[in-house]
């Protein structure tokens, strides 16, 4: 009986505790997390096992012999029933595992760790200058053709980021290497060697996102900039840039966060294209090699390390956001 | 079909039309007309630059690349529409699950949807890719099967939101089978804007193909498309760039003529886009001045504000609307301003544009329009005097403040831009701001956002942030609509202490009679952007002269009325501000109204614009009658 009261008020906190809405938050978020990479594990596995016919034999040609074929199989354990492998797979992937690749024999984890860094700084670096340049541009164009004011601005603007961001990015990048350094000869054809070698990468991953983010930020700026607590802002009297940085633009904020989230996802899986038109040492080139070659181990770790880099931004965004915006996304009880 | 040929006239819709007619034009005739040319080894020219005989030079074996990428049009075209089809199909029946299958098999199939949406579409078409193994035919799968899960989510809102209607719910519960409602009720409600959105995804499922093309996953030889015939160039790029840039030139193109001609007929579909009013109106805000008669150097100092014939023009679809038209007032220090009509008749934007605050396309002119003796349109900047002597107070609290910034940080940036104040003097003055508008615990609350605020708080602090200069004149546009009525009273209370310890001027905008009637020393009744009826507010109940007026005063209930017999309601509809007529402009509803009321305006003189002031109103019956014989 004695305990009774303590039971309950430790029932008490716990649901205080589960009440608090980062708490739930943090939960859900977590949950989604998981339930998703579960997804792509899955997926990674059973992708191989989707292959038509056998995989080895594929993998290895037909000229290999029988005996080769069937110690490939069985060192890479598809002998064994599904679950058994599933299960493997599983606790390989907990401890680093992921097998050597059939083609160079080597280990897999070895080779994303040589290629991942390359993609990383392509990635980042296109996504730093697509943001600097989207949103200074969206802000100013918002401002600039408010109302129908300079129709001509808008014109431009609009129809040059629709063209822009319609263009794919192996495109641009075959196009920039031809002015650039074909013609011009300003920087390298190809290749990662120095600073001068990552400008036609980048811009070529940019491009695109750049202007797909400055339509966006200008269309949520010119919802923002027509609020009421924008007149309140302008009846204080304040100055133009007050206004506009300072009232405006982290009310614009969030769509343009849920935006760039989906695009840096989107320019990690760009950065293939672009790898292949410069012959960049990454994760791109290797997957499409790799894929080419049927070597399954490898293919199957890249694409978890894509799919595990899309999922890990798509948290971040949606934790920023909450920080940012706490009513919009977690909810006010 | 008749809004899809209206979006074709566009000039979005004509580019993309045309785009398209053109790709599909080549897709189908091309390879029947060029086949040869495209196929033709021409030994004597490999690698050859443009010419006359190439236009864009010849491939490693002398084929011309020009006829091979006209031809190669079918090619990348087919798979596109192809694959666009796999995802448009399995993404409508995924998304039909919940709809037709109940939840327990549609929310887990919406779920995984949803995770799957979050990845970028290349990789999933790499996974396909992986799994179809290289070649034309396992792209196809690829491509469509990685569209599927966005024409899934599409499909699931969009049927969702038809399958909560009535004609839905009776089919499902006659019996109809689910397929059968999949096809007879719910493709066609979301035909449209699912070809919409198939069209502006064709676009981009043409771009990931040639993608895939381009990396050697998708079209072999020694069939090309644009993506193969990249990838071919790209080697050769030093020695023959249009080998590569003219197939890139080419989906570029297809690329933008899907998604334009789909953007051009979604906005046909959606939002109109309003390019009437850009010939229309040149802003000449400034205009009048010319005609406006010299600024008095006598300034009555005790003139807090002081219009003359003020006018509020917008342009509107080719025309212009004028809300405002001429309006003449002046108010003194300390003294109270009602402005009262029903809405539509101009009194808020009088309210704006005395505050400076219209912004374009409006257009504000003015005989004069001073305030504090200074001419607001004298050509100069006006931010200081305005920032520290007028006050605003707007109609809703709720979404008057911003909501990523704090309260006290609000008030306090007034200080900071026009007293130069430091961070510390501002903070403490809005909190002693807040303090006098009655905020309990102004300290906490200084530092809350304002989600955390009443109604009621905030238009309060909102008064408060008016005070934090000096000001002369409060600007009030209907303050206490918004709130409930205990919480209408505190804000009242709050404007009449402010008005008095501070000796403040204030003009109260309302369409509640009683409110203004109360609070104010004189009223001005607005009527289809005039004053019809300038008078004390102690007058309000038993001297006005304008029919108008008099209406609206008998409109109000007060303790006396007969609570069985229906409300008082003023007969007819306010004017359209685009359409005003000739004459006094409530002739129309106006039980007094004669000939002469309806050609001749007739003007504000001795307080009435009215050719009928004070004039016994014929009893109510007789006015139902007319209404019949109307």
């Amino acid at each position: 009986m004695s305990a009774t009261p303590v039971a309950v008020s430790e029932r008490g906190r716990a649901t205080d505790w589960w009440r608090n809405r980062w708490v739930r938050f943090a939960a859900r978020r977590t949950l989604r997390l998981l339930v998703s990479l579960w997804v792509l594990v899955t997926a990674a596995f059973f992708m191989v096992h989707l292959v038509p016919g056998d995989p080895i034999r594929a993998a290895l040609g037909p000229l290999a012999p029988a005996d080769l074929v069937s110690a490939q199989r069985h060192a890479l354990g598809l002998d064994d029933p599904l679950l058994v492998q599933y299960g493997h797979f599983l606790r390989g992937l907990l401890t680093g595992q992921l097998g050597d690749s059939i083609g160079s024999q080597l280990p897999v984890s070895q080779i994303i760790g040589q290629r991942l860094p390359a993609t990383a700084e392509l990635a980042l670096l296109a996504f730093a200058v697509a943001v600097v340049v989207a949103i200074p541009l969206g802000v100013g164009v918002a401002v600039l053709t408010r109302h129908g004011r300079a129709r001509r601005t808008e014109l431009a603007f609009v129809s040059s980021t629709v063209i822009l961001g319609a263009v794919p990015d192996f495109v641009l990048g075959v196009v920039f290497v031809f002015v650039f350094a074909v013609n011009l000869h300003w920087l390298p054809v190809a290749g990662r060697d120095g600073a001068s070698s990552f400008v036609l990468p980048v811009l070529a991953l940019a491009v695109g996102p750049a202007a797909i983010l400055s339509r966006i930020v200008r269309v949520e700026m010119l919802s923002v900039l027509d609020t009421d607590y924008l007149r309140t802002a302008r009846a204080k009297r304040l100055s133009g840039p007050r206004i506009n940085l300072v009232h405006a633009l982290p009310n614009a904020v969030t769509a343009t966060l849920t935006v760039s989230g989906l695009l840096l996802g989107s320019l990690v899986a760009g950065t293939v294209l672009v790898e292949n038109v410069f012959a960049w040492p990454g994760l791109g080139s290797t997957i499409v090699q790799s894929i080419i070659n049927k070597d399954y181990p490898l293919v199957q770790a890249i694409v978890l390390v894509y799919g595990v880099g899309v999922l890990l931004i798509n948290t971040v965004v949606d934790v920023v956001l909450a920080v940012l915006a706490p009513r919009s996304t977690i909810g006010v009880d | 079909m008749q809004r899809w040929s209206r979006a074709a006239r566009t000039p979005l819709g004509i580019v993309g039309f045309g785009l398209l007619a053109v790709t599909l034009f080549l897709a189908v005739f091309a390879p029947l007309i060029w086949h040869r040319q495209a196929g033709d080894y021409d030994t004597d020219n490999l690698l050859a630059g443009a010419s006359g005989e190439h236009w864009f030079g010849t491939d490693n074996l002398g084929r011309d690349i020009f006829y091979r990428v006209l031809v190669a049009t079918r090619l990348s075209i087919t798979l596109a529409v192809s694959a666009t089809l796999i995802a448009v199909v399995v993404g409508v029946v995924l998304g039909a699950a919940p709809t037709l299958l109940g939840r327990w098999i549609g929310r887990p199939l919406i779920g995984l949807v949803n995770i799957l949406v979050a990845f970028p579409g290349l990789l999933l078409v790499l996974f396909f890719a992986i799994v179809f193994g290289v070649g034309a035919k396992g792209a196809v799968l690829a491509v469509g099967l990685a569209g599927a899960p966005t024409f899934a989510r599409l499909g699931h809102t969009l049927m969702a939101a038809v399958a909560g209607r009535d004609f839905v719910a009776a089919a499902r519960a006659s019996g109809v089978r689910p397929g059968r409602i999949l096809v007879r009720h719910l493709l066609p409600n979301i035909a449209e804007p699912l070809i919409v959105n198939a069209t502006i995804g064709a676009g981009g499922v043409l771009l990931s193909f040639a993608g895939l093309s381009f990396l050697g996953l998708g079209v072999q030889s020694p069939d090309y498309d644009w993506g193969r015939m990249m990838q071919d160039g790209l080697g050769g790029i030093y020695v023959h760039p249009l080998a590569a840039l003219a197939p890139g030139a080419a989906v570029i193109i297809a690329g933008l003529a899907f998604n334009l001609s789909g953007e051009a007929v979604a906005r046909a579909l959606g939002v109109q886009v309003d390019v009437a009013w850009r010939a229309v109106v040149t802003p000449t805000r400034h205009r009048a001045r010319a005609a406006a008669p010299p600024p008095a150097d006598d300034v009555d100092p005790d003139l807090v504000l002081d219009v003359a014939n003020l006018r509020v023009a917008f342009p509107h679809g080719g025309d212009v609307i004028r809300p405002v038209r001429g309006v003449t007032f002046q108010v003194r220090r300390g003294e109270a301003v009602g402005i009262v009509g029903e809405s539509g008749s101009g009194k808020s934007l009088t309210a704006l544009a005395v505050a400076d605050l219209l912004e374009f396309p409006a257009q504000v002119d003015a005989d004069r329009l001073a305030v504090l003796g200074t001419d607001l349109h004298d050509g100069t900047d006006h931010r200081h005097l305005l920032g520290t002597s007028v006050a605003m107070v707007f109609q809703d609290p709720m979404t008057s403040f911003n909501p990523a910034h704090r309260v006290g940080a609000q008030l306090a940036e007034a200080a900071r831009a026009h007293q130069g104040a430091t961070r510390k003097q501002a903070w403490r003055r809005a909190v002693d701001r807040l303090s006098a508008v009655h905020i309990h615990d102004p300290h906490r609350r200084a530092r809350q956002y304002p989600f955390e605020f009443s109604g009621g708080m905030r238009q309060r602090a909102m008064i408060g942030m008016g005070l934090m200069g000096a000001p002369k004149l409060i600007v009030a546009d209907e303050p206490t609509t918004a709130l409930d009525v205990t919480v209408q009273r505190q804000v009242l209370d709050m404007l009449r202490e402010v008005r008095t310890t501070d000796d403040v001027a204030l003009i109260l905008i309302s369409h509640d009679v009683s409110v203004v009637a109360e609070v104010c020393d004189r009223v001005m009744v607005m009527y289809a952007g005039r004053v019809v009826e300038d008078l004390p507010a102690a007058d309000l109940a038993v001297a006005a002269r304008h029919p108008y007026t008099r209406a609206l005063v008998a409109a109000v209930p007060d303790m006396h009325s007969d609570l069985d017999a229906p409300l008082a309601t003023i007969f007819g509809q306010p004017v359209d501000p685009a359409h005003v007529p000739d004459g006094c402009a409530y002739a129309a509803r106006c039980p007094l109204a004669d000939r002469r009321c309806r050609t001749q305006e007739p003007t504000l003189t001795s307080g009435v614009a009215c050719w009928h002031p004070g004039e016994s109103l014929p009893v109510p019956h007789a006015r139902d009658a007319r209404e019949v014989d109307a």
